[in-house]
């Protein structure tokens, strides 16, 4: 099994015309593909309605690509200046899964359209983040799909390429992974590390989890509390930016120490001390997951 | 985006928020023309700021209160162009440009007020606190009872009888909760307007008289918004921000100077700090913080190139990059590339895995160039760190 995405899913691309929209599309529809899912059934670009893009039908609205495709995810590519309009499109059209990749949202945009999105059903998963896979069946998002093994361990993070990272180590020592969950770095996101971390806790083909968090604001700290509390799975744990000068932001809209709070070491204290497995390197993930499973 | 404290006032004014009179001086006769309408308008005392993106300015001697004119060029003289070093600033300090000449209060109390996102909750909080003029991040760590909290619904704003609850909780008189109130719905409205991130009064006074002034004020604004601001982004003091940063901000890069030795171009911020985290196990010291983002060309990597070897201190370059948005083979088109145009001479080592990998290494292959290829992160950090050393 598999969280969020598997091959049931049924995948719009808001965006679809634009450069990243098309790369990706494709790119989604090619590893689904391999697994005889057929993913991307199609894409809304408002005024470009009734063609055909790259084999996709074009919509110009959520609602009707919903309605003409049966549809249960969309994913956004959408520019930050209309994103959050994207996100709130797709949320009124009542898809459980909306991903938004979209980085560069006004982070007031997002105060609004979150305060709407969560008090519906659906599932935001970040923006500012790669998407998710479920390796063997489908991807939703922008992540390389060979570099990744079906299998096990479960992976939540705020970081695309240190997702990646993480997922070519364990694939590399031949450990699958059952989802990848990339939240996004933006200082509002939908789906949280916790959860993130319940859906993969519940899922019962997911053995072990892999948490990857960076400075700026406390939801590491709030997950390791809950990890404590309800989690039996082994966890191996990093966050990046342990050398992040305080004050500036790295590069993502959330990764920022300020006034004393969001460092990476109050963070590795809290998740050590919730019996998670903290590496101080970001080479070690792997070989921290390997020791857990046994199989290093 | 920081702003200046004279930028932000004049903010506040726009949306009816009192604050004291004030003129912006880049030169000491500028400064002598502002203190000397301030003396002549009655009033007793001039204060005389120094404009720098950083806190702790009074601290650092870069705020002086004056009764005559005199003593207000001694001051300007004294503050314009020094090296203001503050808690803020590092130890080498921020080279004040501009100076503040403002009237001086007769300060009753000084209390806080602050707007800022609050992350857990998703919405903007107002904060409010007697403890005034003091650092408010200390505050919340000895004391969070103190700082009274408002949280506001996005669909609505703030509500005047959340302004009115902080109004009380700071213990303001009654004669001036009205005027209190005023002040705070002002001040989100700017908030709001402004698409700002943080907004900070400290202090926020109350006068011998009675009144209600913004005695300093702070204000960050939301980079992602700044498309939809084209007057504020004018406000931007290039002067404030280090050169480096400020040519790799016109390439839409993110890039921040640190004070190691080994530059790093990376893609993916998470990936960029935890370049910098394993060059500093591998027993090295990162130059800067790198970007390159998911959409980077060729042309913006070769700018990446340019802005890494403008750096002096740096002694090797290492790239690391997993391609998702990013294509391998683009980036390795462009390091060849840059580093043939730029006649690169310090080591180059990189870790490139992800889309499009093969073609990606074998480009590099091919270019005749002596680039050092990690095939792990540590490994190639282990390399970098062995090269920035001069070791082989």
């Amino acid at each position: 099994m598999s969280v969020l995405v598997d091959k049931n899913t049924r995948l719009i691309v808001q965006g679809i015309t634009g450069r990243e929209g098309t790369f990706h599309a494709k790119g989604c529809a090619e590893y689904a593909k391999q697994f005889g899912v057929n993913l991307v059934v199609g894409g809304v670009t408002p005024g470009k309605g009734g063609t055909t893009h790259e084999g996709f039908p074009v919509f110009n609205t959520v609602e009707e690509a919903v309605a003409e495709t049966g549809a249960n995810a969309s994913v956004i590519f959408v520019p930050p200046p209309f994103a959050a309009d994207g996100i709130l499109e797709a949320t009124a059209a009542g898809l459980p899964l909306v991903i938004c990749i979209t980085e560069g949202i006004p982070t007031l945009d997002m105060v609004k359209a979150w305060e709407i999105v969560k008090r519906t059903k659906t599932v935001l998963i970040g923006p500012n983040c790669p998407g998710v896979i479920s390796p063997g069946k489908a991807k939703i998002g922008i992540m390389p799909g060979r570099i990744h093994k079906e299998g096990s361990v479960g992976i939540v993070s705020k970081s695309g390429t240190l997702t990646y990272e993480a997922v070519y180590q364990l694939t590399t020592r031949g450990i699958g992974q059952s989802t990848a969950i990339g939240i996004g770095g933006d200082p509002i996101i939908g789906t949280t590390h916790i959860d993130a971390l319940k859906l993969l806790n519940e899922d019962p083909d997911t053995e072990a989890i892999i948490m990857i968090g960076e400075i700026g604001g406390s939801a590491e700290e709030a997950a390791a509390k809950y990890i404590k509390e309800f989690v039996k799975k082994p966890v191996v744990g990093f966050i990046a930016g342990q050398t992040a000068p305080p004050g500036r932001r790295m590069g993502h809209a959330g990764a920022i120490i300020s006034g004393g709070e969001g460092t990476a070491a109050e963070k590795m204290k809290a998740m050590a001390e919730a019996g998670i497995t903290v590496v101080k390197s970001p080479a070690e993930i792997g070989e921290a997951m390997a020791r857990l499973l046994g199989k290093a | 985006m920081k702003i200046h404290e004279y930028q932000a006032k004049e903010i506040l004014r726009k949306y009816n928020v009192p604050v004291p009179g004030g003129e912006m001086a880049t030169t000491l006769e500028q400064a002598d023309q502002a203190a000397k309408a301030l003396f002549s308008a009655g009033n007793p005392v001039v204060v005389v700021k120094a404009q720098i993106h950083a806190g702790g300015r009074g601290k650092g001697g870069g705020v002086k209160v004056v009764k005559t004119l005199e003593a207000a060029n001694e001051a300007s003289k004294a503050i314009l162009g020094m090296q203001l070093v503050t808690h803020q600033t590092g130890p080498q300090g921020q080279k004040v440009q501009r100076l503040l000449i403002e009237e001086g209060s007769l300060i009753d109390r000084e209390l806080y007020l602050g707007l800022v996102l609050d992350r857990a909750s998703a919405k903007v909080v107002f904060m409010a606190s007697q403890s005034g003029g003091m650092e408010i991040e200390q505050v919340a760590h000895d004391t969070p009872e103190l700082i009274y909290k408002e949280y506001i619904e996005p669909a609505v704003g703030l509500q005047p009888y959340q302004a009115r609850k902080l109004a009380f909780k700071l213990g303001l008189a009654s004669t001036q909760i009205n005027d209190a109130v005023k002040f705070m719905m002002g001040l989100y409205k700017a908030f709001i307007e402004t698409d700002s991130t943080l907004m900070e009064i400290n202090p926020f006074i109350t006068t011998k008289d009675g009144k209600l002034l913004a005695l300093d004020c702070k204000i960050n604004f939301d980079d992602n918004a700044m498309f939809r601001h084209k007057d504020l982004k004018e406000l931007r003091d290039i002067a404030e921000e280090d050169p480096l940063e400020v040519e790799a901000s016109k390439f839409s890069l993110n890039y921040i100077k640190l004070d190691g030795d080994i530059a790093c171009m990376v893609n993916g911020a998470g990936l960029a700090m935890a370049t910098m985290d394993i060059i500093e196990y591998a027993g090295g010291k990162a130059a800067n913080f790198l970007d390159v983002g998911g959409g980077a060309n060729q042309e913006q990597i070769e700018n990446a190139f340019g802005i890494l070897l403008s750096d002096p201190n740096v002694k090797a370059i290492f790239i690391n990059i997993f391609g998702g948005i990013l294509r391998v083979d683009v980036l390795a088109t462009a390091v060849v590339a840059a580093a043939r145009k730029l006649n690169v001479q310090i080591p180059i080592i990189l870790r490139l895995e992800g889309t499009n990998v093969e073609e990606g290494r074998q480009i590099l292959a091919d270019s005749g160039l002596k680039f050092s290829v990690g095939t792990t992160m540590k490994e190639a950090a282990d390399l970098a760190v062995a090269a920035a050393k001069g070791v082989n």
